[in-house]
């Protein structure tokens, strides 16, 4: 494999982590969030520091998670208070907040973020395999909270939550459970994200990052763990394989995202699974 | 004299966001939608604005252009997005609505340039008064004047007017509204048709302001939009107008007091996150989140 191939594996691997995770509040619990591009900053960050200050991987990834985690169980609480497109909204602004309050942070590095991380000692691809690793027990883990018990509870809540109260499931903390373990993986996607570059800024974890990890959730079919796998890794490599698409990505991720809602909401998992229904049929 | 130039600023920048925020809480109002693309049609009234005032060499006329433009382009995001998708999750339409602003912000980019366009004549941006020490710019007294006499213009359509009755009446009402032959159909338009057009005038007020439209202008600005539209009650005009006020001298004074440790842009939405962990209704409380 090329350094190139290398790079491209390794982001698309990040890519999915954190989409699969995203898929996990917004896709199974129902918790539109529009800022786990924070979450995912917020672990590249603390790994960055870890990897500074001790030069320890599984420190660093331990720290990742941690920020990730108790950064989304606290987020998670403003899901007890406001719902739906209110709770958007105060996603959106937990992205601006942590970009924000980042760029103006010296100890953070300001505008200029972390250069110079330490590397891990394993190499290019070493790191890439770290990363899929991780990628492949992220998916794990998705389909297992999906047939357990929790992913059911998961679906209640989001389909309808009084009537998941109504059975006795405790939506709230289902809902801290969602957003506990969906940003915890995104923390260490971070972690992993601070190994691949060894050099982070703010402006990575913008808006505009968590938008394009929405539009693979809802691309690729919001709840669908499959779906949501092959929407990361297709509009991953979308921008790379075709060069028009490079340098008109937010146009064609923004318009990708209101045609798939506009004409199949379900997103490629429905429009797979109808396709096969009509063909069994027939 | 500081102090009270810092609440200048912040009254005329309440004002600049009072205009494009009440689009917003119209249509959540109306048909319980989060129009995030309004700021593509607030950065489209700014580029028709300028374009227009550079070919025709009038600022008025490109100010008139704008408000014709908007509306129309409004009402389509209306026909073509949102009304297929009603029948979702409130979310959907939502995320929909970021796809096009996402969209519309990289076309004006590329259309337009990185760099954005300028005036090519604007001495409004350079002139500017004193009274007695304190420091005024024509723009600011614009952007203050529009405000007052479009909000003026609005209150007495929706009480004077039948379509404006009828407008406030959809909004409460929807079923009884219809019941005495308002037709909730073309309420719909009128809605957007008009905050469209008031969202093109904040916009190209803002670029008079700066003197530079930029595909970016929209993006902050709409997600404070937002925050101040839930800040004050989702679906409240008067809400949104105090709320609007608030957060621009909260900012003004803000860039000051915690600056040092906090971006502008990002006061709004702390402010915004500490009322809804209070109050998730919002300032007036109109309705339960």
């Amino acid at each position: 494999m090329s350094a190139y191939d290398v790079s491209i594996v390794s982001i698309i691997g990040i890519n999915v982590i954190l989409a699969v995770s995203l898929n996990l509040i917004s896709g199974f619990c129902g918790q539109i969030s529009l800022g786990h591009g924070a979450f995912f900053g917020a672990g590249a960050y603390a790994a960055a520091l870890t990897m500074v200050g001790s030069g320890s991987v599984a420190l660093a990834i331990v720290a990742a998670l941690v920020t990730g985690s108790v950064l989304g169980i606290i987020v998670g609480f403003a899901s007890l208070r406001v719902r739906t497109d209110f709770l958007a909204v105060t996603t959106i602004g937990v992205n601006f907040l942590f970009v924000g309050f980042v760029r103006k942070q010296s100890w953070l590095g300001g505008e200029m973020g972390i250069s110079g991380i330490p590397a891990t000692g394993l190499g290019a691809a070493g790191n890439m395999t770290m990363i899929l690793l991780f990628a492949v027990a992220t998916i794990a883990l998705s389909f297992y909270v999906g047939r357990s018990w929790m992913g059911f509870a998961f679906r209640a809540v989001g389909e309808d939550e009084g009537a998941a109260a109504t059975l006795g499931i405790n939506a709230g903390a289902y809902k801290l459970a969602a957003f506990g373990i969906g940003t915890a993986l995104a923390g260490v996607a971070g972690g992993l994200y601070a190994f691949f570059t060894q050099f982070i800024t703010p402006d990575a974890f913008d808006f505009i990052f968590s938008v394009m990890l929405m539009a693979m959730v809802v691309i690729g079919g919001i709840g669908s763990t499959w779906g949501v796998v092959v929407a990361a890794v297709g509009l991953t490599l979308l921008p790379e394989a075709i060069r028009f698409v490079n340098d008109y990505r937010l146009l064609v991720f923004g318009g990708l995202l209101v045609l798939v809602i506009r004409l199949a909401p379900g997103g490629l998992a429905t429009l797979m699974q109808n396709l096969f229904l009509r063909a069994r049929r027939s | 004299m500081y102090y009270i130039d810092l609440a200048v600023t912040g009254i005329s920048f309440g004002c600049m966001y009072a205009m494009m925020s009440v689009g917003l809480t119209l249509v959540y109002g109306l048909l319980r939608i989060l129009h995030v693309a309004h700021a593509a049609v607030f950065a489209l009234g700014a580029y028709v604005t300028v374009l227009v005032a550079n070919a025709t060499g009038s600022i008025s006329l490109g100010f008139l252009a704008a408000v014709i433009v908007t509306p129309l382009f409004g009402m389509a995001i209306y026909r073509l997005l949102y009304e297929p998708l009603l029948k979702y999750r409130p979310d959907v339409p939502m995320i929909a609505s970021v796809g096009l602003l996402v969209l519309m912000q990289d076309a004006f980019r590329i259309v337009f340039g990185e760099q954005g366009i300028t005036f090519r004549s604007n001495a409004l941006v350079f002139t500017t008064y004193n009274f007695s020490g304190i420091t005024v710019s024509a723009v600011q007294i614009a952007i203050v004047i529009t405000a007052a006499v479009v909000f003026t213009g609005l209150h007495l359509f929706t009480t004077r007017t039948r379509v404006g009755i009828g407008w406030r009446a959809t909004v409460s009402k929807p079923q009884i509204a219809a019941s005495f032959g308002i037709d909730p159909i073309r309420v719909r338009y009128l809605n957007f048709a008009i905050g469209s057009a008031l969202a093109a005038v904040a916009g190209g007020l803002v670029a008079l302001l700066n003197n530079l439209v930029d595909p970016g202008i929209g993006f902050v600005v709409s997600y404070k939009a937002l925050a101040i539209i839930v800040l004050g009650g989702l679906g409240s005009v008067r809400g949104t107008l105090i709320a609007s006020l608030v957060l621009g001298l909260v900012e003004a004074y803000g860039t000051i007091f915690i600056g040092a440790w906090l971006d502008r842009d990002a006061i709004a939405f702390l402010a915004l996150i500490l009322l809804l962990m209070i109050r998730p209704q919002g300032f007036t409380g109109a309705r339960a989140a």
